[in-house]
């Protein structure tokens, strides 16, 4: 079974985000970027079913400007074995992203596309249903566990409250949660291997699809501050503060 | 045009988050339908009917939308919704799940978890784990919305007399089974819903520290969470993260024990309405968000916490 993995550059996590001062946009210049972090779990999930024998490949994509390729290259340093870039500095709706990897699926034919849950720049958390509406694939959204039993995925997904295990069957779309797995670090002598994995290039003309937005940007502004408040002296000034001034005991 | 509002149920009862998208639905200018799509759920119509400002609700009662499974729910909602102007529906596990697939049928885009309703086609929704807002207009003639609850007032659960619309319209996809779900029968709240949370950080020092903690949420029947460094650290299972990468919280009051107060952490908890911090270094980050700060060493501190409560 071929593994299609998706992945995303974004701000790194630690990174502090600054809203531009024209509030048109957060100010993305000269920060740390890095693969989203529930990419990463989706990488990690697809190499290791290769491991384990039940996929042979494992085809990883990004999508975005040139220099994505950074992020596919840390993908195929940590085991996917080839690469494709959809290249495109426009910005990529996640419909648009939907409808180009539905075009990368109907190429490729995985059995299974394993995605991260959502993005922690855009926070949109609908690519993957999205594609999963698009293909007709059944989805498995929020996954804590992934088991393939012939035909059919058996997912354990994370819903409010507990789990809720689902069966579906195959090709599928799975989208990752944090407890899935604990993503590898590359090691030196993958990343120097993972440079001479193949990339291929593609844009959304070759692809047929176009890109459209259907929302605008109004503006970007910084949450509303939250002001210090006081230190107490003591854990009675403290429990008093609550039941009394705070009122939330 | 009127709003289709997709209820939160379990067929039984409907879920208090149904409830704040009414309010969010009603801000949007037109009648304010509800669909109760599930299975044996008459009961939930009955209740949803009392919501007030609820001008009507659809119930589609059939036993393939019985676990609301994405692919069947996904089919039914274009069909009901291509008349209306937005549908929305809660930004639960369950509304994340099916929404972005029905926005997809219907070619147009989602707009997720949004905290204000700024006119009929624009809102504003927090990005970067809520570092920044982002108001957003829709350019689509169908707005497909879900929203974080906790950025609107409930809807009154009493005073409404909604009229109950029966449709037939049974969608299997045939691609997807239940087979089963745990939900955790814990004593204490689940963090995404929880009034009180006490979280736990690297300050902890092991796992067995954080009994220290669960001592003070089971007297104010709090959840109990922790944060990324601790979880890192192995002390406790990453369900109980929050931060951004982990869950989003936004409690009455929020007790953060021996956490230093990383970007990362405070993107999941700075909604919070009461932050108390308690750590030894006064410079930690936390106190800077923090209404009530107490510089204590933790395990003399949150014992003492425990009686006095």
């Amino acid at each position: 079974m071929k593994v299609l993995v998706t992945v995303k550059r974004v701000i790194d996590y630690n990174v502090k985000v600054r809203v531009k001062s024209d509030n048109s946009d957060v100010d993305l210049n000269n920060v740390k970027m890095a693969m989203n972090p529930f990419c990463e779990i989706a990488v990690e999930e697809a190499v290791r079913l290769k491991e384990a024998g039940i996929a042979n490949e494992v085809v990883v994509v990004s999508l975005g400007s040139k220099v994505c390729q950074e992020q596919l290259r840390t993908a195929l340093a940590l085991g996917a074995d080839r690469a494709i870039l959809v290249e495109s500095d426009d910005v990529l709706e996640s419909l648009t992203v939907a409808k180009l990897l539905q075009k990368v699926v109907a190429e490729e034919k995985p059995g299974l596309v394993i995605m991260g849950k959502q993005a922690i720049d855009t926070d949109n958390n609908q690519t993957g249903q999205m594609l999963a509406a698009l293909t007709g694939y059944p989805q498995g959204t929020f996954a804590s566990e992934v088991k393939i039993e012939g035909d059919k995925a058996q997912v354990i997904r994370e819903v409010d409250g507990g789990l809720q295990t689902v069966s579906l069957t195959l090709p599928a779309i799975v989208t990752t949660d944090l407890r899935l797995n604990e993503p590898r670090y590359a090691s030196l002598p993958n990343i120097m291997k993972a440079k001479r994995k193949p990339l291929d290039v593609k844009t959304p003309a070759d692809l047929g699809v176009e890109v459209k937005a259907h929302t605008r940007l109004v503006k970007v502004a910084p949450p509303a501050e939250r002001q210090a408040g006081m230190k107490v002296a003591s854990v009675e000034e403290l429990v008093d503060k609550l039941k009394n001034e705070a009122k939330v005991i | 045009m009127a709003i289709l509002v997709i209820a939160e149920h379990d067929n039984s009862e409907l879920k208090s988050a149904t409830l704040n998208t009414v309010t969010a639905a009603s801000q949007m200018g037109g009648d304010v339908h509800v669909l109760v799509a599930g299975s044996a759920c008459q009961s939930v119509a009955d209740e949803a009917a009392k919501i007030q400002g609820v001008d009507r609700i659809v119930l589609v009662d059939d036993a393939v939308y019985e676990h609301q499974l994405a692919e069947n729910i996904s089919l039914l909602v274009p069909e009901l919704g291509k008349d209306y102007s937005h549908i929305v529906a809660p930004a639960t596990t369950s509304g994340k799940n099916f929404m972005p697939r029905v926005a997809a049928l219907m070619d147009v885009a989602q707009i997720s978890e949004i905290v204000r309703v700024d006119s009929a086609d624009t809102f504003d929704r927090p990005i970067y784990a809520g570092n920044a807002i982002a108001t957003v207009q829709s350019l689509d003639a169908t707005k497909v919305i879900t929203v974080r609850t906790t950025g609107f007032d409930a809807a009154s659960a009493e005073g409404g007399s909604a009229a109950i619309q029966t449709v037939e319209l049974s969608k299997n996809a045939g691609t997807s089974l239940f087979v089963g779900a745990e939900i955790a029968k814990s004593d204490r709240p689940e963090l995404t819903s929880a009034s009180v949370i006490i979280s736990g950080g690297r300050g902890m020092g092991n796992g067995e520290n954080f009994a220290l903690i669960e001592k003070v949420a089971d007297k104010l029947g709090a959840a109990v969470g922790a944060s990324r460094a601790a979880v890192d650290a192995g002390f406790v299972p990453n369900d109980m993260q929050v931060g951004q990468t982990g869950k989003i919280v936004a409690p009455d009051l929020y007790v953060a024990v021996g956490i230093s107060g990383a970007i990362q952490h405070l993107a999941g908890m700075k909604d919070s309405k009461v932050i108390v911090a308690i750590n030894k270094d006064e410079e930690a980050p936390i106190f800077q968000v923090a209404d009530y700060g107490l510089v204590a060493d933790l395990f003399e501190a949150v014992p003492q916490l425990e009686q006095q409560l």
